[in-house]
């Protein structure tokens, strides 16, 4: 399959899953490196060449590898690779490396090993809604079948050696992908993020900063990797999860109960906005979408499915556009083609 | 707690290493934004590590040190905050161990162990976890469970000394 194939397709990971309203998604990042190799970022290009095929040799290790898709950042495009970061499946950092570097991905896009990013190996496995056990059994899986003929850098007092200290230990990035439109309007948000913060753990926005978060999209993560086990870090991590989507869920009933007609208005003047515009930048379609998705997850537009503006969240970003239009695409004629794919979506309602 | 240039609450808490040596620092808003922090963006800790640490006039001697197998001089290491190899965790070991502690508060992986690893990794790493929770019955009095685990690591340990003897032979 061709990355094109990708196109007429939704990861798996955007299925319906558990706490689905406000949780997009849940992920396992394991950082992994080979023995008496040197790191990505210090090594030359025979070692990155080295390493590439020492792990698609370690593939025939993995049961279903024949389900897993392969490229080479070599070998794509700027708009291939950008489509590849668009849906999540690798860095903006892996999309600007060369020699050596590639990815893995599994047909449902469950699954995905970044090779020679910062570390040799980094492997990610995505699940819908909050479900960080299975996306950590699967992760461990993974790790256990390639590692059946890698020999990774490990110690018993450091753990897995990373080329950051910051992920020595288990390497494990754990994070939850979610939708917290309620905590914004309310403008409690800000108080929540630095709470989060300073138990440890790492907010950010999906699309940019802090409050800022474009969509209200926001993404939870450990910071600490070492010194505790693996179940330990997700078991806190989804204790917390579990802490914010009940703020957000309060947050909602809230402006149910005393600004209902607000909420109303906020609802309505976006579908309004996404239903009548001929120009739409990327911010202002992540912003319009997130209260067209609180709509949905409130009642207020029967005919809507989550999932269905889950995907628009991941077509309307310019390298899905260009894709799609099979062309290279100015921002302006992008802003006309964005506006179109969501007005053509909301017709069909 | 207060902010260590004023008197108003402190919302960042972070942990610096300065000529070598730990240091909590607790900043207000206002201080926290006037000194460049984020407060907003997760602060990468080796970021501040690496950055704020200053001069270390102490390990100065040793800046021409190098990793033996790939070669990246402790200048280079402390600019990106990045290593060059596995290796180079026992090449800087000395500030390595500093700024590992102060980012996880601990320096013992209590995790996943490669399968490849030997027998003895294993017990090791059974051992160091049976020591936290040893740690943790005595500091919350449970004397019965602490005497429990103590003889665990007891048993723990001659296993491993066994193990090593056969392995020899
Ligand atoms: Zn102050
Ligand atoms: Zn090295």
């Amino acid at each position: 399959m061709t990355l094109d194939g990708f196109l007429k397709r939704h990861g798996g990971w955007l299925e319906a899953g558990p706490e689905e309203g406000p949780v997009i998604s849940s992920r396992i990042r394991l950082a992994r490196n080979l023995r008496e190799t040197t790191f990505p970022g210090w090594a030359s290009k025979e070692v990155r060449n080295r390493v590439w095929s020492e792990v698609l040799l370690a593939f025939d290790g993995v049961e279903d590898s024949k389900s897993f898709l392969r490229w080479r950042m070599d070998e794509l495009s700027a708009l291939d690779r950008e489509l590849l970061f668009e849906r999540h499946l690798i860095s903006r950092e892996l999309a600007e490396r060369q020699t050596g570097s590639g990815v893995f991905v599994n047909e449902d896009e469950c699954r995905a090993v970044m090779v020679n990013e910062e570390d040799h190996i980094r492997l990610q496995s995505l699940q819908p809604g909050l479900n960080l056990q299975k996306a950590w059994d699967i992760a461990d899986e993974l790790d256990n079948a390639l590692e059946k003929s890698l020999s990774y850098a490990f110690s018993s007092k450091l753990g897995y050696l990373t080329a950051c200290p910051s992920n020595v230990g288990t390497g494990l990035r754990a994070s939850v992908m979610l939708h917290l439109p309620g905590l914004v309007l309310t403008e409690e948000i800000k108080p929540v993020i630095n709470a989060v913060s300073k138990i440890g753990l790492a907010v950010r926005g999906l699309w940019g900063e802090g409050s800022e978060a474009s969509g209200h999209m926001f993404q939870i993560s450990n910071q600490i990797t070492l010194g505790k086990p693996e179940a330990e870090i997700i078991a806190h991590l989804e204790q917390i999860v579990l802490e914010v989507i009940e703020h957000e869920k309060n947050a909602r009933l809230r402006l149910m109960g005393k600004q209902e007609i607000r909420v109303h208005d906020h609802v309505g003047r976006a579908y309004g906005i996404l239903a009548n515009a001929a120009l739409m930048t990327t911010g202002e379609a992540l912003d319009l979408l997130s209260a067209l998705r609180l709509g949905v997850d409130l009642g207020l537009l029967p005919n809507m499915v989550r999932r269905e503006i889950d995907q628009l969240f991941i077509r309307i970003h310019p390298a899905h556009l260009q894709k799609e239009a099979g062309a290279a695409l100015s921002p302006e004629e992008r802003d006309i083609k964005r506006a179109q794919l969501i007005r053509k979506f909301l017709d069909g309602k | 707690m207060k902010c260590d240039l004023c008197d108003k609450e402190a919302v960042v808490h972070l942990t610096q290493v300065v000529n070598g040596e730990m240091k909590e620092v607790h900043l207000c808003e206002e201080h926290a934004v006037a000194q460049g922090i984020d407060i907003n963006s997760p602060i990468s800790i080796t970021d501040i590590l690496m950055g704020l640490s200053g001069p270390q006039k102490n390990i100065a001697h040793e800046l021409s040190l190098a990793c033996p197998r790939c070669g990246m001089a402790r200048e280079e290491f402390r600019k990106t905050g990045r290593l060059g190899c596995p290796d180079c965790y026992k090449t800087f070991m000395a500030e390595l161990t500093m700024a590992i502690k102060a980012m996880h508060h601990s320096g013992q992986h209590l995790g996943k162990i490669p399968s490849r690893e030997g027998a003895q990794t294993r017990v090791k790493s059974k051992v160091a976890r049976l020591q936290k929770e040893l740690e943790a019955a005595i500091a919350r009095e449970d004397f019965e469970k602490a005497a429990k685990l103590r003889d665990q690591i007891k048993k723990c340990r001659e296993e491993n000394v066994k193990d090593d003897e056969g392995g020899k032979s």
